[in-house]
């Protein structure tokens, strides 16, 4: 314990910011996630509108559910669990508070300007050059409020959580940058400064470690503090951690280039993101049986514990969707599941049942912590909020795997005399019920987190009742 | 025999095992147990600070 420093406070206020807009931004972008699916199948709900148009929403839910919704869950669990784990108070109140407007202020500029249709068309780095450096400096701030967080520690070990969530910070700040070395030719017009392959490659470089630090290491930060907390006792085993953090990032950054298969890019940097993407398989399942092991002996709290239940599952879907990624990175798959709906429900099952999951669960923790209370208002409504995102994700992928599966066959089938069997319009028309699956299931799972918000505002008003409970026996 | 490039490409390849090797082993070995069960408590070990840092905000919004 720290009698070292009677004084010390942590900065909850930084953490309870980002733990709000979380949940509103998850609900913005899903729910323009949900439009969008709604278009693919009724091609009215694009309006007519230039605005409203699928190529134009579509970039502004994959940057709202990933950058709003991924992100200020990362900032929130990063402040907090850097804070509880090093027993220091973040390095800057100041720089803190400016982490959150400044990217508050970049998601609102994202909001602004993709309908608009500025966008650099480079996927999940859209964002025209004045945004991207907005961007750079507030990741830099972010990095020094974390970095000199961790300097300030009065323990002797870094806990690993933060050892994910500082690889996650480093990496993605090299390969924004890195990404987006572009020419600007107006105000908000820009050439990227590679070109052909080169710019692919460095596209997917980029892309591909999105996933894997930005949707991955950090959100394994978040499970190896919050399953232990949740769950009442210490990770499986530490030193596992140990190896698959090492292991896990110095793998990941090599198998961007499976998602240029079969393209201009060299062969033998195809085969390298293959190898190196079924090699990604061992750390990222070794991960995940550490988090799932360090339930056993308490198997039974997943019976009552909703929260427990979400964090759990979140690392089944985890599981299986390191699975299914190594498996579409072969080349021989790929060639049936590009480009197709399996690619998106892939994704789907990444980024609703591992990384949405995981971050309901860490806020549900969160919430009453950080209002000093002992429990969420409802734990009810978490149980059924539970039930909602589990069946609109497995609904959701089961739809796209359906879908993506069919339109690779029927886009590769041959006649006798070498002409294609289908056309592309039919394998589209055969989509349509599947669309409407994705749409129910996306549906469900943005009624799932309206519940956690109506859960997450009551709890803070019974926060504000206790409070004036308090303050009316004192006045008493 | 000249080298060539691919030469120092199986080369580090050679290093990065050698490094995984050593990874584990530094990681496994036994003079790490007890700085692993040490680290591993961290989630746990500041209750203190948490109830300090509660409580002082509870009395500035009650003088609010």
């Amino acid at each position: 314990m720290s009698t070292a420093t009677p004084n010390l406070t942590y900065n909850y206020k930084v953490v309870r910011q980002f733990a709000i807009m979380t949940v509103v931004w998850g609900i913005i972008g899903m729910g323009m996630g949900v439009l969008i699916a709604s278009q693919l199948r009724f091609p009215f709900m694009n309006f007519d509108l230039p605005w409203t148009h699928f190529g134009r929403l579509r970039p502004l839910h994959t940057n709202l559910v990933i950058f709003g919704f991924g992100g200020c869950a990362l900032f929130a669990t990063s402040y907090y669990v850097v804070q509880r784990t090093c027993q220091a108070r973040l390095f800057s109140d100041g720089l803190a508070a400016f982490t959150f407007w400044g990217w508050q202020a970049i998601l609102v500029a994202a909001c602004i300007t993709l309908p608009m249709g500025l966008t650099t068309t480079k996927e999940y780095a859209e964002l025209e050059w004045p945004i991207d450096i907005l961007i750079a400096v507030v990741w830099v701030a972010y990095a020094m409020v974390f970095f000199g967080t961790i300097t300030k520690r009065q323990t002797k070990h870094i806990y690993v959580a933060n050892w994910f969530y500082g690889a996650f910070i480093i990496t993605v700040a090299v390969l924004h940058i890195g990404n987006n070395l572009e020419l600007p030719v107006s105000a908000f017009k820009s050439y990227s400064i590679y070109s052909g392959v080169t710019d692919a490659m460095m596209q997917w470089w980029w892309g591909h470690n999105a996933v894997g630090f930005f949707l991955t290491a950090g959100f394994l930060g978040m499970m190896y503090y919050f399953v232990p907390k949740q769950a009442e006792r210490p990770v499986y085993s530490y030193r596992l951690s140990i190896v698959h953090f090492w292991a896990l990032i110095a793998t990941y950054v090599w198998a961007g280039g499976h998602h240029l298969h079969y393209s201009a890019l060299p062969d033998w940097a195809q085969t390298a993101g293959m190898i190196m993407s079924l090699i990604l398989l061992a750390p990222s399942w070794g991960g995940m049986i550490n988090g799932m092991m360090t339930l056993s002996g308490a198997w039974h709290k997943l019976r009552t514990d909703p929260i427990l239940r979400f964090l759990v599952v979140s690392l089944s879907f985890y599981g299986m969707s390191t699975f299914e990624g190594p498996m579409m990175a072969i080349k021989t798959v790929n060639a049936l599941s590009h480009d197709t709906d399996w690619t998106i429900g892939h994704v789907h099952s990444g980024a609703l049942g591992w990384v949405a999951m995981i971050s309901i669960g860490a806020v549900y923790h969160l919430i009453p912590r950080l209002w000093g209370m002992t429990q969420m208002y409802s734990v009810g409504l978490i149980n059924l909020h539970f039930w909602l995102a589990t069946i609109g994700t497995v609904l959701y992928i089961v739809a796209m795997w359906v879908n993506g599966i069919m339109q690779g066959l029927m886009w590769r089938a041959v006649n006798a005399d070498g002409t294609l069997t289908y056309s592309f319009v039919e394998g589209l028309e055969n989509s349509k019920p599947g669309y409407l699956i994705r749409l129910i299931g996306g549906g469900i799972f943005l009624i799932g987190m309206l519940v956690m918000a109506y859960n997450v505002r009551m709890t803070i008003r019974q926060k504000d009742a206790v409070a004036l409970d308090n303050s009316a026996v004192q006045a008493a | 025999m000249a080298m060539d490039i691919n030469d120092l490409r199986g080369i580090h390849t050679l290093l990065v095992l050698v490094a995984f090797i050593g990874i584990v082993w530094w990681a496994y070995s036994a003079h790490r147990r007890k700085s692993n069960d040490e680290a591993a408590n961290l989630p746990f070990a500041d209750d203190d600070i948490d109830q300090r840092t509660r409580e002082r905000e509870k009395r500035t919004e009650n003088k609010e």
